[in-house]
């Protein structure tokens, strides 16, 4: 029998998990739910190409989160191109700012770079929330529709709203899992991994550091503002929260507490984040407090994250 | 034939104290020059300049007719020079055969776009680097651990897999950091055969190394430090008769030092 590689069990995973998980819905409310977890995942796939490949930590993603967001807001109107347009417009402009933001921030290590990118972060928000004019400030903007939904009716494919965004989102969250797991077992990928473990055996192979992990700063940028954008579309509505601190941490957090080194892993902790608030909603006074211990029990007794900690345990029992 | 490496006058100070000072000499194509010293004597600090690591405030350093003083050790091993690590600087984390892997990184390396998407010349770098790495790892004796976790490997077969990752790199200059500390009497006379090996085929090769039998069994040429300047060089037979040398080794008072 041929042996499964593990790029596409996770991709047979996360077919059938979008495939089915619809079957268990109570209600239409929870496509929506699943919307939400598949463009955080998205996002959270870009972490674990910088963080978990690379090693490098940035708190300010969602800066570019935000700027792939008001691109769809803004890019229609003002330069009257399609929404879908927007959305590359908006992936080109976080890669290429981030491309420039990069190269000096990249040389620090560990906090600074986790302060520098924080910076970044909270930059993009203050001209979010300060340019009314352009981006109608704190109280966020319309954003027009994507309309594709529309088009899949005319070919006569009529999905409700809830279930568009559903099916759609979680092609994308594919289509970015696919190219991470391609990413990992590459030679960019290796060589992301090898600077990770030791950058100063990694400079001695012939590895240039410093372009790799703006190689990669670049790319999980532009993961982040893909999603960004998926959210302001299937919104119609982004605030500059999209853009901050908070976010930032949110995406950081789901990878860490999912496994960061594993794109399945942060999937999957971008899944139970997203999950928590719905179902703690019941105890909506100690939502917060749960969150966080769940989140401080995760990283004292399971550091490798959930999802490979528990796949080890599976794994140990077997032999 | 000319050398292929050459330092001269090379030397670095930390805070008002000279590690290094005015070290010279020079290694030619399939030579094996030993540098030894008492702890400390500044053999780890020499080798972290050659290889760019630090920076010398004095001196040259000349690979293959350039000067390469200070440059960058990416660069470095574009142009051939290679190395190991005294304390050990393994990728824990991958496995035995990516670590080889990584040693091929300069040619395995291409479009980042084709690594993205998979596309089949991104493959096939991928799969050649791998025959490569692993015909490397059955020449250091590792071909069985290759889908292990390295960080799970002993000591002495990291030393083993670090060798590999530097062959990889196919390279004319050698620096090998201590590559049998920790290894047992066969893994030594192993590693004794596949340096003389390498040298054999036309590599340059500097090794530090505290195993003294396998220093005089193996170098053609000795340098010898202490406390950061080179007190004598010569082949190993001239070099352990040497007084000067025995002095230093034995701890005898003949030149007293301020900060010994």
């Amino acid at each position: 029998m041929m042996k499964l590689t593990p790029k596409s069990a996770t991709l047979i995973v996360l077919v059938a998990l979008i495939a089915l998980s619809p079957l268990l819905f109570p209600s239409n409310f929870y496509y929506r739910v699943g919307a939400l977890i598949f463009v955080n995942a998205i996002a959270v796939t870009g972490i674990v190409i910088l963080t978990g490949y690379a090693g490098q930590v940035s708190l300010g993603h969602a800066g570019f989160a935000g700027i792939g967001a008001y691109a769809c807001a803004l890019a229609p109107v003002h330069l009257g191109v399609p929404p879908a347009l927007a959305v590359v417009l908006g992936a080109v402009l976080s890669g290429v700012l981030a491309y420039l933001v990069g190269r000096p921030i990249l040389r620090l290590h560990g906090y600074y770079l986790g302060v520098a990118t924080l910076g970044f972060g909270i930059l993009v928000t203050m001209v979010l929330t300060n340019e009314r004019a352009l981006t109608g400030g704190p109280d966020g903007i319309e954003v027009p529709d994507l309309g594709l939904r529309g088009l899949l009716g005319d070919l006569g494919l009529s999905l409700s709203n809830g279930q568009f965004w559903y099916f759609f989102s979680g092609l994308c969250m594919l289509i970015g899992a696919w190219i991470a797991l391609n990413l990992y077992d590459s030679p960019t990928g290796r060589a992301l991994r090898a600077l990770h473990g030791s950058e100063v055996a990694a400079r001695t192979v012939g590895i240039d550091v410093a372009r790799l992990k703006l190689r990669a700063f670049v790319i999980s940028a532009v993961y982040a503002s893909v999603s960004g954008s998926l959210l302001a579309l299937q919104n119609r509505f982004v605030t500059p929260d999209v853009a901050g601190f908070m976010h930032s941490i949110e995406m950081v957090t789901m990878a860490v507490l999912g496994g960061v080194g594993s794109v399945l892993g942060a999937i999957f902790g971008a899944a139970i984040l997203t999950l928590l608030p719905q179902v703690l909603t019941v105890f909506a006074e100690y939502e917060q407090m749960v969150l966080g211990l769940v989140m401080i029990l995760v990283m004292i007794f399971l550091r490798e994250g959930l999802l490979p900690s528990i796949l080890k345990k599976l794994r140990g029992k077997d032999e | 034939m000319s050398a292929l490496l050459s330092i001269e006058g090379l030397g670095i100070g930390f805070g008002g104290l000279r590690a290094v000072d005015d070290v010279s000499f020079s290694v030619r194509a399939g030579e094996i020059l030993s540098v030894i010293g008492p702890n400390g004597a500044g053999k780890t600090t020499l080798f972290n300049m050659i290889s760019g690591v630090y920076r010398p405030d004095a001196g040259r350093v000349t690979l293959d007719g350039q000067d390469v003083t200070a440059m960058e050790p990416h660069l470095l091993a574009r142009r051939g020079l290679s190395r190991t690590f005294q304390n050990l600087q393994i990728f824990q984390s991958m496995s035995v055969l990516d670590n080889a892997i990584a040693g091929y990184h300069l040619r395995e390396s291409g479009s980042v776009l084709a690594d993205l998407l998979a596309l089949p010349a991104s493959r096939r770098r991928a799969r050649d680097a791998e025959a490569g790495a692993r015909a490397l790892l059955a020449r250091v004796g590792l071909e069985r651990a290759a889908e292990r976790e390295a960080g799970n490997l002993s000591y002495g077969a990291l030393k083993r897999l670090e060798i590999a990752r530097a062959l990889a790199l196919d390279p004319k200059v050698l620096l090998l950091d201590e590559p049998a500390a920790g290894c047992n009497a066969v893994e030594t006379e192993e590693i004794d055969h596949l340096i003389a090996e390498v040298a054999a085929s036309g590599v340059a090769i500097l090794l530090v190394e505290h195993d003294m039998k396998l220093v005089m069994r193996i170098s053609n040429h000795i340098v010898v430090l202490d406390h950061g300047e080179k007190i004598a060089e010569g082949d190993p037979a001239t070099v352990s008769r040497n007084p000067a040398v025995i002095a230093a080794y034995l701890g005898t008072e003949e030149a007293p030092h301020a900060d010994g």
